[in-house]
């Protein structure tokens, strides 16, 4: 019996989280969601574990929908590219799961729970979904869903500030436009090859090699609806206010792991689909992502120094980490993809273990944690002020932590791309990080007022210190994250090459 | 005792005096006496390491590897040897110096400030024997995040503010020059280990040479060349411990052993003379030398003007690196421990002037000299020592330094280290001129703290006697640096 469930590990992982959604939005009770999602993910890992058992094996795994052959059904797609962000995936939400239960339960009325938990596993099917599928028109539904999920989610923050309703309506906004760009350029990429299974469009869109402007068009919407998705300078305005007022559980998912799953599909449809127009993806490479990710950088870093709220600060700084990601995909060799799958892996560990301690003091705190409220933090809950400690020195790139490991691919890939400029401003941007983390530990340790340490709830800080561990453990015993983002790399620059 | 162990011991000691500190913390005596065991331990492992380091002994421990041709490992080198000596030796005096100055001047936040203290250490002296350049990145920055709460001890605004500037251009130096330029050698060399001869010959493009010893000289902004000088004036905010023990012998001395190290062992002294590509260098540090010598005259503060002073000291260091010749690198190496020596020293007379009188101004100190004899003379000794005069230990790293410059064919900077010597005697004897000639007409109340008196004493007798076993620490030094 269990093996029929194996059988069909690839849709489960998606299909489970949305079944069980369905059903607990209707059991009123504080802890049983929890319970049963907190079920529901152990069994999705386990899923990830042997669907990553069955890609070392066989090194592709097409799942049909109801049998229906693609490229007239929905299939999804494993291989080497999304299984490593499969497992993070996988590990990730378990963790922030087990974190959320007292974060909601003081943040948001606890007659919500059941609906909370609902959002949250739709929210974590449907980001999945965008990982594994294969289908661009499915990927509009999966981001649709994962959009609606985390917009109902962000809105629950309105119980603590009613901003949180206009952060929720403007990422409801913001995210409709950006989704109806991309399902415009996936009218135009149907309207000319009949297709929407991604293998199939490489195929159809070949006949066109020549080029044909519907075509560019098509992609051109595509790639814009993604980058707003993906929070992409300049169009990730959504995405500050968004994380800020959301409960922290919620900021803490969508941190670690919603961009970085529409950042997977983007370099795979730039590196898998729209590679058959090298002239066209070089353009968009080099004269906009390129650009845009250093402005990223440098900006969101500027902005981030500014801040007084520390989770719009975190916000603030994501932008600019998205920016190294995409600076590191816009540099189209292997070196370069690697480096962006390296900082994927290292970013969602380090922005989560952040946001979750801040997460903590938020409602420690009963209210917005800015700077000053952080005052002598650093004695009354030392231990959950230590794992931020730790988790912000990753942020700096300091060597020992996992944030390191990702300064240094990118700089060789930036070193073998001879883009010296490129090195200076993250050079001087990881520098101008200390600026804005050390205002926090200053407040914390080193300021007037002192406490006595206080009791900390070890439900919250357990899953904190796992995500801290990790970060130094991969900081020095680095290769998994490194083999994982090589395989990425080594499937999408194969199709680069052929 | 094997020689992995030895290391290790060496390296965890102060981690064990800084537990031992927190957890002796209600026991004010018990607490303090940690950092004197703990300097008497380091000491003799520092002093096995450097016998052993004179009879090629290898010191190496290897923990596990960070990445593609770079571990996390421990090997103590000749210069390494020197650096841990000085700042194990000079940790015992500065403990007991501590405990006096801390209780005299009625500071508050003793415990974390001794635990910082130790930990300070241990950034320092595995520095000293890292086994590459990755890992003393690491300490470095260790050692800088540790000595922030020093600096910002006080807590007021002041001491506030100069935390933040002590820490951004440190830091920020360290992650915008230090680490690209590490990066860089890695990627053209694959390795980052300390070699005899450098590892960069025939695998480093030399038209870009210049460009790395400046991310090199600039990114270690604990050397303190201009216009990277300010966040050391600022650091003197913090209690004069620190100043002594840190701010003169390990956080400094640690930056410049830094810069020689890489010299030495990462590009090698050959090569460099080849290229000539640090020659500009050799024009910035004698910048530096003179313009912070003029600058140390007009400050009235004897804590700022000693500051400047070490300024313009480092900067000695600095020039016998970018010369490179044999002569030279001596004088460099040979400088860390005589101007370790005689700058505690002084530092120390200030603070034991601070905690007996309340005096901190120079023009303040009229007729001190015959109140405060044993001070004075301790100062005396080592600001003798400091401008080079014989038989004063001083004057040996000088000498070397001077006939660097002279074999490199500079004769220029020969003469500016000349008139240098003028500018230190006017401004470091003019407070015991100051204090022996005028009288003072105010009634000062002398407030008795003995154990902040001793240990200048000692330090400054030391700048004498070893003027005469020189050599003792000179083979050390001449066994590596011979090219």
């Amino acid at each position: 019996m269990f093996n029929i469930f194996l059988d069909d590990a690839a849709a489960l992982v998606v299909v489970l989280p949305l079944l069980i959604s369905a059903i607990i939005a209707f059991i009123p009770s504080k802890i049983w969601p929890w319970i049963i999602s907190l079920v529901t993910l152990v069994l999705h890992l386990v899923l990830s574990l042997h669907l990553l058992k069955e890609i070392s094996i066989s090194g592709l795994i097409i799942y049909e929908f109801g049998n229906w052959e693609p490229p007239w059904g929905i299939s999804f797609k494993i291989d080497g590219v999304n299984i490593g962000l499969q497992l993070l995936f996988s590990i990730f939400v378990l963790i922030s799961t087990f974190y959320s239960r007292k974060i909601f339960l003081s943040e948001i009325d606890s007659r919500d729970s059941g609906k909370a938990y609902s959002l949250w596993l739709l929210a974590i099917g449907s980001l999945n979904g965008i990982i594994l599928t294969n289908d661009i028109f499915n990927l509009f539904v999966f981001l649709e869903i994962s959009a609606l999920a985390s917009i109902s989610l962000i809105a629950l923050g309105a119980g603590q500030n009613r901003k949180a309703l206009l952060a929720a309506f403007n990422y409801l906004i913001i995210g409709a436009i950006g989704a109806t760009f991309y399902v415009i350029g996936v009218g135009f990429a149907y309207a000319m090859t009949g297709t929407l299974n991604m293998n199939d469009l490489v195929i159809q869109l070949a006949q066109y090699s020549d080029g044909q402007l519907a075509i560019f068009a098509g992609m051109s919407f595509m790639l814009v609806g993604l980058m707003v998705k993906a929070a992409i300078f300049p169009v990730h305005i959504w995405l500050p206010p968004a994380y800020s007022y959301a409960p922290s559980a919620v900021s803490t998912l969508l941190a670690a792991l919603a961009t970085k799953t529409i950042l997977y599909f983007f370099v795979r449809l730039l590196y898998e689909v729209f590679i058959i127009y090298p002239s066209y993806l070089s353009l968009f490479l080099d004269f906009v992502l390129y650009p845009l990710s250093l402005l990223a950088i440098f900006i969101g870093t500027l902005i981030a120094i500014y801040q007084d709220d520390i989770k719009k600060l975190l916000a603030f700084s994501s932008i600019a980490q998205i920016g190294y990601i995409t600076l590191a995909f816009s540099l189209k060799d292997h070196s370069g993809i690697t480096s962006g799958f390296i900082h994927i892996f290292n970013h969602a560990f380090i922005k989560g273990g952040l946001f979750m301690a801040v997460g903590y003091f938020a409602i420690l705190l009963k209210d917005r944690v800015t700077l000053a409220s952080l005052k002598g933090f650093g004695y009354k809950y030392p231990i959950t002020s230590f794992a931020l400690l730790i988790c912000g020195l990753s942020l700096i790139g300091l060597p020992l932590t996992n944030g390191f490991i990702s300064k240094l691919y990118l700089f060789q890939a930036l070193y073998t791309n001879q883009m010296y400029f490129s090195i200076a401003l993250v050079a001087v941007s990881s520098a101008l990080a200390v600026a804005y983390f050390w205002k926090i530990v200053e407040q914390m340790w080193f300021s007037e007022i002192k406490f006595k340490s206080e009791k900390e709830d070890a439900y919250i800080y357990l899953p904190i210190w796992i995500i801290t561990v990790s970060i130094i453990v991969f900081g020095i015993y680095s290769s998994p994250i490194i083999e994982f983002s090589n395989l990425s790399a080594d499937y999408l620059i194969s199709g680069y090459q052929n | 005792m094997s020689n992995s162990f030895l290391i290790i011991l060496g390296i965890i000691t102060p981690l064990f005096a800084a537990l031992f500190s927190y957890v002796c913390r209600y026991n004010n005596n018990l607490r303090d006496s940690f950092g004197i065991i703990g300097g008497l331990v380091t000491f003799l492992v520092s002093l096995k390491i450097f016998h052993g380091i004179q009879n090629n002994v290898i010191f190496q421990i290897t923990f596990f590897t960070l990445f593609d041709g770079v571990d996390f490992t421990f090997k103590v080198n000749a210069l390494g040897s020197i650096f841990s000596l000085v700042a194990s030796s000079l940790w015992i005096l500065a403990s007991i110096y501590t405990i006096g100055y801390m209780r005299g001047a009625g500071e508050k936040n003793q415990t974390r400030f001794v635990i910082f203290y130790s930990i300070a250490i241990h950034a320092a002296l595995a520095i000293a024997w890292s086994g590459n350049l990755l890992v003393l990145f690491i300490f470095y920055e260790i050692l800088t995040f540790s000595t922030f709460p020093l600096v910002g001890h006080k807590q007021n605004a002041e001491s506030q503010s100069a935390g933040r500037l002590y820490l951004s251009i440190l830091v920020g130096t360290s992650l915008i020059f230090f680490l690209p330029a590490i990066f860089w050698i890695w990627l053209e060399t694959g390795t980052l280990d300390f070699q005899d001869g450098g590892i960069l010959i025939n695998q480093f493009p030399a038209e870009y040479l210049s460009l790395l010893i400046a991310m090199l000289v600039f990114g270690i902004g604990k050397a303190a060349i201009m216009p990277i000088h300010r966040w050391l004036p600022a650091a003197m905010v913090a209690p004069t411990p620190v100043s002594a023990l840190l701010h003169a012998v390990a956080v400094v001395k640690a930056g410049v052993f830094s810069f020689l190290v890489v010299i030495v062992y990462i590009v090698g002294p050959e090569f460099l003379l080849q290229t000539k590509s640090s020659d500009w260098l050799v024009w910035l540090a004698c910048f530096t030398i003179m313009a912070s010598s003029i600058i140390a005259i007009t400050k009235d503060d004897l804590k700022a003007r000693l500051a400047y002073s070490t300024i313009s000291q480092l900067s000695y260091i600095i020039l016998g690196a970018a010369l490179a010749s044999s002569l030279a690198l001596k004088g460099a190496s040979f400088h860390i421990i005589t101007h370790a020596l005689g700058k505690i020293t002084l530092f120390f007379c200030a603070g034991a002037i601070y905690v007996t009188a309340h005096i901190k101004k120079v023009s303040e100190l009229k007729g001190m000299g015959f109140k405060l004899p044993l001070i004075f003379f301790a100062y005396t000794l080592g600001a003798l020592s400091i401008i080079g005069v014989p038989p004063f230990i001083g004057s040996w790293s000088k000498f070397y330094l001077i006939m660097g410059s002279i074999e490199r064919e500079f004769i220029v900077v020969a003469i500016i280290l000349g008139i240098s010597s003028l500018l230190n005697i006017y401004y470091l004897l003019q407070p015991i001129v100051i204090g022996f000639t005028q009288t003072s007409r105010r009634e000062a109340k002398l407030i008795k703290a003995p154990l902040t008196v001793w240990p200048p004493v000692i330090t400054g007798l030391s700048c004498l006697i070893f003027f005469f076993y020189a050599n003792y620490f000179l083979n050390n030094v001449s066994g590596v640096i011979a090219i």
